[in-house]
């Protein structure tokens, strides 16, 4: 289990939107550009981790109740995806490592795979 | 009740708008939060293969007391194989789908896994209609 607090200030990373969840615990962690296996989840408490940077992140997220968003390779949020997400009260987090490192951080810090 | 949405061929950055709309009425009927997870990952499947795959569609829901019953019907290409679009992995989209992170040949498997009820039919040149049916247990 891993606080976003804690996760956003190891990564060095920062918070688009969604500031007030920050002292919530996530349990899973689920890393995918293919939004096509996010959909495929059925666990709650997940941060997906991702570096596909457009709408239909946002959208894949709000349709599989995913509260968290990592996106990793310094890919930056749109305005357009920042304003969905809000609506879907959606936390967005932006970070500069890759995938691999960022993942290989998280999983030392606690946070569990879902398969 | 009855609610009809329209989806709009190729127009990426609407898709999943319909479906969304199916989940705050959803959630304002106090459905169980499975169950519309279920059913809403179902509909964003179906809608975002109308967007990749199809000229237009149309989403009609429909509210009974025990069940959510979808009917989704496209103006389009049609699937010539019904049976090989079904198969986990097969996929005919295009790079631009692909780019959005879909693609992936897991649609129609995972919108059966996701409903109780799901019929498909289809014609070449014509259009494809799926039926989907979850039931509010």
């Amino acid at each position: 289990m891993v606080k976003v607090a804690d996760l956003v200030d190891k990564l060095n990373a920062s918070v688009i939107c969604g500031k007030d969840d920050l002292n919530q615990d996530i349990n899973f962690g689920f890393a995918s550009d293919l939004m096509s296996d996010v959909l495929t989840l059925d666990t709650d408490n997940l941060l997906l981790i991702t570096g596909l940077n457009n709408l239909q992140t946002i959208r894949t997220s709000e349709m599989s109740d995913i509260s968290f968003i990592l996106f990793v390779r310094d890919k930056k949020v749109s305005q357009e995806m920042k304003d969905l997400a809000c609506e879907n009260n959606i936390t967005l987090i932006e970070c500069g490592y890759s995938m691999f490192k960022a993942c290989s951080m998280l999983c030392e810090m606690g946070l569990e795979p879902v398969y | 009740m009855e609610f009809a949405f329209f989806i709009e061929g190729g127009n990426f950055s609407k898709a999943g708008s319909a479906s969304s709309e199916v989940k705050k009425i959803l959630k304002q009927l106090n459905v169980d939060s499975k169950i519309i997870k279920r059913t809403v990952v179902s509909l964003y499947e179906a809608e975002v293969n109308v967007v990749a795959h199809a000229f237009e569609g149309d989403m009609i829901v429909e509210i009974f007391p025990d069940k959510i019953a979808v009917r989704i019907e496209d103006k389009g290409p049609g699937i010539p194989d019904i049976e090989k679009a079904m198969e986990k992995g097969f996929s005919t989209a295009t790079p631009k789908v692909r780019e959005m992170g879909f693609g992936a040949g897991m649609g129609l498997p995972n919108i059966k896994k996701n409903s109780d009820e799901m019929n498909i039919s289809s014609k070449v040149n014509v259009g494809t209609k799926l039926e989907i049916v979850n039931y509010l247990k």
